[in-house]
Parts: C-alpha cells; structure tokens; sequence
C-alpha cells in the first residue's frame, strides 16, 4: 500500500463540489441509480440536491441490494461505556473536558456488572467506549476490561480514543475483534476549529486509524462523519470514499458506515449544519448503492419512528436498550451525563418485536471469536 | 369480358361470382371475396353477377406472422 | 403480488391465461400448426390475407386453427393507412374477429414499421371497433399517440422480422414498459426461449413469437419451450425477482414519510 488514505484525501481538498453538485440532471441520478457498479461520480450524483426528487427510485434499489447481501436481517449491538474521563475539547460533545460533570471509570467489578445486564438483554455483540484520557484509562486497564467482556460476549467493538498499531494488537489478542472511530469531520479546517487542543486535534492521526486497525486485522471497521459539523453531502462523499478505499485495501475487512448525527447534549454547541431526516435517508441510500456490501449503523440517537422505517432503506445494524452514561445499566441507570441523549428507548425485545413485524430477524449473535 | 381480377386484367366468362371463383378452380370455402370494394358473403355469390369493369379481389387467410 | 394462477391478460374484451402468442407464418408444413397451439397452449395467433387466383391458390389455414384460439390477422403487405384500414375491414367482414395487427411497412430492407402510417390507422381502425394491435418500432413517444389513438396493445419490435437477434430494442422497451398505459406485447425478433423469458422478466406483458418457431426444427417442442419460457419469466416478474419500472411509480411506499 503506497498511498494511505490520507493522500486521498488531500485530492478532494480543491474539489469544487457545490459547482459539480450544480450540474448534476435528473437524468445523471437516473443512470446512477441503474448503474450495477458505481463510480465516485455516481456517489456524487446521488448525493446532489437534484437526487432529492428520485429518493424512491432510490430508496426501492437500496431495499433490494440489502436484501441481496444481508438478507432481510437487522444485527443489535448495545454499548457499555466505562469511563467518561476526558482530555479533549471537542466543542460538539457532552465529554468535552470543560463540561463540569463527575468522572466515571468503572472497576473491573463494575464493568462486570454492567456485562451481566446487558447479556441478560440478550445482546451478544458490544461496543465500549471511553473518553479520551489514557492516564486515567491506560492500555492495561483496557485490556482487563476486554478480558471480562470476553466472558459474556461474542464480538467485542472498541470505540475509543486512536491508538497506535502495537496497542491495538494487544488488545486484539485480549479478545477485542472491532474498531469504531469517527472521523467526527474530514473538512480539516472545521476539525481544526472544533477540535482546537488535546491528542484529538491531529487530524492525520484521527484519519488513519481506521487502517492502522485494519492493518493490525480487526475484523470490522466502523467510520462515519459526526453530522452536523461539515457540510453534510460533502463529508457524506469523503466518508464514502473513505469506506470504500477501506474496502479497496483490505478486502477481508468488513467495513460499515454510521450516521450519527449532532442533537443537543449538555452544554453543546449549536450544529452549523443541522441534518435533516430527508438528507439523512438520501446519504444512507447513496452509502448503499455505491457500496452494497458496506454495512450501515444507526444507534439510539434516533426516534423510534424514524428507526423503523430506516429497516427498508438499507440499515443493517441497530443498537438496542442503549444507555449512554456510564455505569448506565447497573451502576447508574438514573444518570443525566450521557455523551448523547437516547432518542430510541426501546428495550432490546421491543426493537426485536419490531424487527420481526417488519418481515425482518434480529440478528444477536453474528459470530464468534476464538 | 374485361375484368380486374386481383390487380391484373384477364378475361372472364363468369356471370356471377360463384362461376368466377369456380372459373379460377378455387375452393370457395376458404375464399373472400370483394367486387369494387364491397366484401360479399359468401350466401351472396351465386347471385352477385360479375360486369365488364368490375374490380374484383379473391383473398384468403394464409401464414403470416 | 399476483399467483401465475390467477394471472390473467385481458385484451378486447377476451381473458388471455397464456401470454404466448403465436404466428402462422414460414410454417414448412401447415399441419404442424395445430399440434404447435396444443403444445404451446397459445390462444391468439396471427394470419396474413393473400389474393389467390389458380396460380398461387393456398390451403385454408383456419382448417389448421382450433376455434378456441383468437385470430389475429395482420395488415403485412401495407404501405398506407389506408391500405391497412382497407386490409382490416377485409379481415373483419370476413368474419376474422375484430382483432387487427397493424404492420405497415415501406423499408424494404429491414422491414422496419412505419410508425407514423400505423398511428394514423390506429385511429380510424379504433374508432370502427376493431381491437388494434400495433406492431411499432419502440418508441415512448409514439406509444403515447397510439394510447391516444385508441389502441388496445402496443407491440414493439425486439429486434426486425426474422433476425432472430433476441431484445437489441431491450432499453427502449424497458422506457416504453415503465410509462405505457397500454399492454406491451414484444413482437419480432425473439429467436430463443430465454429471451422471450427476459423480454417477460422486464415486465411485457406478453411475447408474440413466429420465425424461431415455425422455422425450428420441431416447432411443436419449439412453441412448448416458448411457452415454459414466458410463464417462468412471467413468474420471476410476479416474484419481484425482476426489474422495477424504472421510474417511480406515483406512490412512495418507502420514502413517502419523509414528506410528511
């Protein structure tokens, strides 16, 4: 691999793509949509304003191609986050070090209670997830934390701060077969502006973690741009092109988009590019039939009602009873410090009773490592 | 006498349409006939005369697709 | 979705369970025509009028057609509206029915129809009564005149007569299948069982197959793969298996929420 993501996307940095989005015809959209094997300048046309008048048309192939290589199935995960200790500033987030909440780092003991209810939810599949302060939460304590969750669950995801290829190996050998991270923006000047001190704010660190994870032999990337910070359709593109290079340089990888996009969380600046649920549905049915095996995540961050009807429109991966504080199943189910506000509250059976009355299956056991 | 018969002009001695049909040693059972543009019934033939001038087509159903 | 049981074709007033059609042209032996429709299970087919004289005198071929099948006698050898009209009104006084087929052709080469001669003899043809059934180079636009004229069907060509060259007309039909208000019958061209299958998956309505039958070696066998072809295809399109329309159709069902 000579190139890394990186150089990529430094490519697009002088693209003028509200002049290309500009020019896209109905007819353009049209020939996207039919298209068996699509390039970037199809993503680019399905991504277009103009696109907005054929979402059906869209929205009816996206249903098909997932269909056709997911089944009609739907995969619950929940998260468990231990430690919400912070070093960053990140302007958009309920962690942000200048947020004047109490610290939480669960105990191994703790963590552990925290995995028996949620195995008792079911799930089988999770994510943890931590706050970027690796004094407070060093490698050893990740690692141990990994070690007890391997107990109760089949596939353990990691969605904390970029570390270095070492120190995902070793988590790796502890038991931890995923990677979540976020690219928050690929606009580098906005990442600049909102990420102005701390580890976060190197944006070429950030922006290769996904192959530095993939590299060390993760079994699953997920990556996705935090909605509400850069423009939406342009950060939708990049994180496209990011999927598919992922896809592109690591054939045995499974990679998976997320779109979560900014509400409010406490003490929280005001999104400058607020996501509607129609862009939403155009990005996820873009994602789709660029890329028809690219998995899509959609978290509790969204409304019920907008959950279920995201089953038809390409959705592979739904987490479920979700607490996003930590300590938020056993140790501290009533807490308000929560990194975002769950929209989606249904328990783990609701989401499955819904599911299954879409004519879909929950899925809460994918697979196993040994 | 002069007729036009099926685009082509030949000469008949056929008084009526049934003796044209027979002239022409055709089976009338799987005929259609036409005098000047009139399709006849077959019930009619033998009646019909045949006149000096008279555009006159003798089609039947073949293979076609 | 509809069962293969209950899927019916309805075209001037007859209820068609079988969407072959058949032709009766280039048949070697006429008296494979009848076993063909038995096998095949065809219930409409074409037959063309010819003058005969002592010369060129030809067996009757509805002696070769059971009385359950639908004629459909077309209009070959016009080169004008009007000769078609004339041809038509022939047929019906005949007592051919009232189903017509259009073909007015004046390219010599490569047979291809006249669209526009067989418009306008749609629209006096319709006006008479008759069920008119057009045979057209696809084209949306023309479609269109011709549900505005009256027609009861379009049939566009696959590929020209006798090319046996399957669906070279594939995208212009796929655009006629997806706006026509009328039944789409592929007419011409289909030479193998697997494209009238196709032709059936896009979405037409039916297949009228005449050359790769009669000219096949066993036309009776020919004309039963033909017709295990376009029910299979048939069922695919029923299953959802096949192609959508390529537009949308006027409701949303997946994305409709999004306006509200």
């Amino acid at each position: 691999m000579t190139m890394s993501f990186l150089d990529k996307a430094i490519q697009f940095q002088s693209f003028d793509f509200d002049g290309y989005f500009n020019s896209v015809i109905l007819e353009d959209v049209m020939n996207s949509i039919e298209n068996d094997d699509l390039d970037l300048y199809d993503l680019l046309n399905l991504l277009s304003g103009t696109a907005q008048a054929a979402l059906e048309p869209m929205a009816q192939k996206a249903k098909k191609l997932t269909i056709q290589h997911f089944g009609k199935t739907i995969g619950l995960y929940a998260p468990i986050y231990i430690s919400d200790y912070c070093t960053n500033h990140c302007t958009y987030c309920g962690f942000n070090r200048s947020n004047g909440f109490e610290r939480t780092m669960l105990s191994m003991q703790e963590i552990e209670a925290e995995a028996r209810v949620v195995a008792d939810m079911g799930i089988r599949h999770v994510v943890i997830l931590t706050g970027e302060a690796p004094l407070m939460t060093p490698l050893s304590y990740l690692v141990n934390a990994v070690r007890i969750l391997r107990h109760y669950f089949s596939s353990i995801a990691l969605e904390i701060f970029p570390m270095d290829e070492n120190d995902y190996r070793i988590l790796k050998d502890a038991g931890a077969d995923s990677l979540t991270i976020y690219q928050e923006v690929y606009d580098p000047n906005i990442y600049r502006e909102v990420h102005p001190e701390g580890r976060k704010s190197n944006y070429s660190y950030r922006l290769l973690t996904p192959e530095r994870g993939a590299g060390i032999g993760f079994r699953a990337i997920n990556i996705g741009p935090l909605f509400g910070l850069g423009k939406p359709m342009i950060e939708a593109f990049m994180a496209g092109l990011h999927a598919s290079y992922l896809e592109q340089e690591f054939p045995d990888v499974e990679i998976s988009l997320s779109l979560p996009r900014m509400r409010k969380a406490t003490s929280c600046i005001e999104p400058r590019h607020m996501l509607s649920d129609r862009d939403f549905v155009q990005i996820m049915l873009a994602w789709r039939l660029f890329m028809p095996r690219i998995g899509i995540t959609i978290s509790t961050r969204e409304s019920p009602a907008f959950r279920d009807r995201l089953i038809h429109l390409g959705a592979t991966r739904y987490s479920a009873g979700s607490r996003t504080n930590v300590g938020g199943y056993a140790l501290k189910p009533i807490d308000a410090t929560v990194q975002f506000e769950v929209t989606d509250k249904r328990s783990v059976a609701e989401i499955s009773r819904m599911i299954r009355n879409n004519g879909y299956e929950p899925i809460l056991k994918d697979w196993e490592m040994f | 006498m002069e007729i036009n018969l099926n685009g082509n002009l030949v000469v008949s001695k056929a008084k009526t349409l049934m003796d044209l049909v027979l002239e022409q040693d055709l089976d009338p059972s799987s005929l259609i006939a036409e005098v000047n543009l009139k399709v006849i019934p077959q019930e009619n033939w033998k009646t019909v005369p045949v006149r000096k001038g008279d555009t006159i087509e003798l089609l039947s159903l073949v293979g076609g697709g | 979705m509809t069962d293969i049981r209950n899927d019916k074709m309805r075209l001037g007033g007859i209820e068609f369970t079988n969407r072959l059609f058949t032709g009766t042209g280039k048949f070697a032996s006429l008296e494979l025509i009848a076993p063909m429709l038995e096998a095949s299970g065809s219930q409409l087919i074409t037959v063309a009028l010819r003058r005969v004289d002592k010369v060129s005198k030809r067996e009757n071929i509805l002696n070769h057609i059971p009385s359950s099948v639908t004629l459909l006698p077309n209009t070959s050898g016009a080169r004008t509206a009007d000769e078609a009209v004339r041809i038509a009104r022939i047929a019906r006084e005949a007592g051919c029915g009232k189903f017509i087929k259009i073909e007015v052709i004046t390219d010599m080469k490569y047979l291809m129809p006249d669209n526009h001669e067989t418009v306008k003899a749609t629209e006096i043809l319709a006006k008479e009564g008759f069920v008119v059934l057009p045979y057209m180079t696809p084209d949306v636009t023309v479609t269109r005149q011709l549900y505005d004229a009256g027609a009861s069907a379009v049939m566009p060509l696959g590929s020209p007569i006798g090319t046996n060259r399957g669906l070279e007309m594939k995208s212009m039909i796929k655009m006629m299948i997806a706006t026509s208000k009328l039944p789409v019958v592929v007419d011409a061209g289909i030479g193998r069982p697997s494209q009238a299958a196709e032709a059936m998956e896009m979405g037409a309505d039916a297949v009228l197959v005449n050359t790769a039958i009669a000219t096949s070696l066993d036309p009776v066998q020919a004309g039963m793969a033909f017709s295990m072809a376009v029910k299979a295809g048939r069922m695919a399109f029923l299953s959802g298996m096949a192609d959508r329309k390529l537009m949308a159709a006027a409701s949303s069902p997946l994305t409709g929420f999004l306006r509200e």
